[in-house]
């Protein structure tokens, strides 16, 4: 890279690490406080510890161990778990066949169908809780995990099925006419053809969706109807904050058991990141 | 392997007619190739052989069978795309494989199968690669591979060539033909290069607008076009189309303009025609030997191509462009003036208003 562009380019560096100043800071703070003693916290702030970053003494596991079994996060993470789960994965499952209908497959009303789906998506999830509520509560269906995952599901299709609808539109139409010529059924054109193409846009709607019903505090905290044993992470963190709000180290600790798991996921789905997974199929 | 049979297609998009009845035979394991302009309806009426686009009305049939109401995948047929339509994911071997296996072949028949094609085209060291590690004419092999594999009744290609580099075209080109004669499957060709339709057809229907205009042998249509239309599509350069005037004079037609003044042979002037006509002489046809008072076009060069086998001249007559192909051996100088021999045999002529051909 010559001179020029290296200046040219300079104020955008310049922006992003700021950004990226801004988010890594306090998170680094954090992660350092969540491995402190209780009295060291509240004697030095945590930028202390850099003079003498890797002596050990400084640090402990104990906030961990705290939070996990004493605070029980650990049933929460595992509640956590087995409602995100299922839940983004029946919402892209239901997804990539719903997109897929609309995108390739002909039929009456495909159209208001569709436009009916993606108006959802404008509709307060709010809204919903009153209506909602009461079905529930007579199908026996609150304070359940299929209860929260059928919620989360229908809150997430419209979003999901729009995404994946688009990424599956964009594929060639000769591809569907060579299946169709080849002998494939729709079924077997979605399972073998769609679905190993569209990998990189349900991977990211699994992510978006995951992450998004891991954070979620509202749906769990109205369909949960707050019951300890089957409270995700977020409900029993925000029950921290209001009962243990001064344990700075057991705060930290949660925060950061909540933002383990996200991590993982994140960074093991990105490789399916790859771009132009389309290429050599058909002319540019 | 069968013949393919169109009565009277018409494809209609609402309003618009794409197709407008449609009649041509294609005798089994002919090499037929539609050519023509873009947008006059070739590759609709290939989509609609593979049953891709359904018919508006008429009567499609592959040999005995009217196919349609056939879903393609029961019209026994193979279809290779201008985009090649690969599947990414998927390597050569399962690209070729994938129809077969959806109509559970034996497996072992699947391989042996798949080889055989892969060594025909040459692609057998590629069966491993996806087909974005393919070049364009690599991907092509694989896109033919996908079809012959199958061993269907007809071969329907659509514009197959057109993706490829000049080079890579011609040596595909013969590939395909040798190809053909190997197996000796009924196929239709789709392009819009005449040089193609050409060299591959042993018939081929020149279409314009939804409407086949001729469909012959390549040399018929080049000799014979039904019309001014085929003339001036088929041969390159294309043909010289003049206005002028026609009448007769001591038994023999004499047409003439500005520029040139001609008579026909006895022979060829026996037809009364009307006063004025288009008259159309192929580059080629300007080359006469000796200069001919009975027909001569007199020109000034206005541009010169040597072409290597021949020289193009061009110049204008009044307001037409003329183009000549000389002996490439022949000096002639820009702004000169020429004499041009028309080949009073092979000239043709064509009504102005119907653009039928006369003579
Ligand atoms: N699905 C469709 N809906 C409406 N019009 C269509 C459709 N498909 C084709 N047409 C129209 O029908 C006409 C013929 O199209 P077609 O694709 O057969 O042309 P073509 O001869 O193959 O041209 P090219 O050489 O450009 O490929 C065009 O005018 C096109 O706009
Ligand atoms: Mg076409």
């Amino acid at each position: 890279m010559n001179r020029r562009k290296l200046i040219a380019k300079t104020p955008l560096h310049v922006t992003i690490l700021v950004f990226a100043a801004i988010w890594i800071i306090p998170t680094l703070g954090l992660l350092i406080t969540s491995f402190r003693d209780p009295t060291n916290i509240a004697g030095t702030g945590w930028w202390t510890v850099f003079p003498k970053l890797f002596s050990g003494g400084q640090y402990s596991l104990e906030n961990y161990i705290g939070v996990l079994s004493g605070q029980s996060l650990g049933q929460s993470f595992l509640n956590s778990l087995i409602i995100s789960v299922p839940a983004t994965a029946i919402s892209t499952f239901i997804a990539s066949f719903a997109a897929f209908g609309f995108a390739w497959m002909r039929f009456n009303g495909r159209k208001v169908l569709f436009m009916l789906v993606v108006g959802l998506m404008v509709i307060p999830l709010q809204m919903t809780f009153i209506p909602v509520l009461p079905i529930y509560k007579k199908l026996q269906l609150a304070g359940t995990f299929p209860g929260i995952w059928l919620a989360h599901t229908a809150y997430g299709l419209p979003l999901t099925t729009y995404l994946v609808h688009n990424f599956m539109a964009g594929i060639p139409k000769d591809l569907f006419d060579s299946a169709s010529i080849d002998g494939a059924s729709p079924f077997m054109t979605f399972w073998r053809i769609v679905i190993p193409i569209s990998v990189p846009a349900l991977a990211s709607v699994f992510i978006f969706q995951f992450l998004w019903i891991w954070n979620d505090l509202l749906v769990a905290l109205i369909y949960l109807s707050a019951r300890p044993n089957v409270a995700p992470l977020t409900l029993s963190i925000a029950n921290l904050v209001t009962n243990r709000g001064q344990d700075w180290e057991l705060l930290t600790a949660a925060a950061f058991v909540s933002m383990a798991l996200p991590l993982v996921v994140f960074f093991s789905l990105q490789r399916y990141f790859v771009r132009g997974i389309l290429a050599g199929s058909v002319k540019g | 392997m069968a013949e393919v049979t169109l009565e009277n297609v018409t494809k209609r998009f609402g309003d618009f007619t794409a197709v407008k009845e449609l009649t041509m035979e294609i005798e089994d394991g002919k090499f037929t190739v539609l050519v023509g302009p873009s947008g006059c309806g070739k590759t609709t009426t290939l989509r609609m052989v593979a049953g891709l686009e359904e018919i508006t009305e008429g009567d499609i049939k592959i040999g005995e069978r009217v196919v349609n109401r056939v879903p393609p995948k029961d019209r026994d047929i193979a279809m290779v795309f201008q985009n090649y339509a690969l599947y990414p994911h998927m390597d050569v071997f399962n690209n070729m494989a994938f129809g077969l296996k959806l109509r559970k072949t034996p497996k072992a028949q699947i391989r042996e199968r798949v080889h055989e094609a892969a060594d025909l085209l040459g692609i057998t060291d590629k069966l491993k690669s996806k087909p974005r590690e393919l070049s364009g004419g690599q991907r092509q092999r694989v896109a033919v591979g996908r079809a012959i594999v199958r061993n269907p009744k007809v071969f329907l290609f659509d514009e197959p060539l057109s993706n490829l580099d000049a080079k890579l075209r011609v040596q595909m080109r013969t590939e395909l033909e040798q190809l053909h004669h190997k197996l000796q499957t009924t196929t239709i060709y789709v392009t819009h290069d005449q040089v193609e339709a050409m060299t591959l057809g042993d018939r081929i229907a020149v279409m314009k607008d939804g409407v086949v205009q001729q469909y012959a042998p390549p040399q018929e249509t080049y000799d014979h076009p039904n019309n001014q239309f085929v003339a001036g599509f088929i041969g390159s350069p294309a043909m010289n189309l003049l206005p002028a005037q026609a009448a007769s004079e001591n038994g023999r037609t004499v047409l003439s303009s500005a520029g040139f003044r001609i008579a026909l042979p006895e022979a060829r002037s026996k037809q009364t025609l009307p006063s004025s006509v288009v008259l159309g002489v192929r580059p080629e046809d300007l080359d006469g030997p000796a200069p001919d008072a009975e027909g001569t076009i007199t020109l000034t060069v206005s541009v010169t191509e040597q072409l290597g086998h021949s020289l193009l001249v061009y110049g204008n007559l009044d307001e037409t462009q003329i183009v000549a192909s000389l002996d490439p051996h022949r000096r002639v100088e820009i702004d000169s003036t020429i004499h041009l021999t028309v080949n009073l045999d092979t000239l043709h002529v064509f009504d102005p208003e119907s653009q039928e051909t006369l003579l």
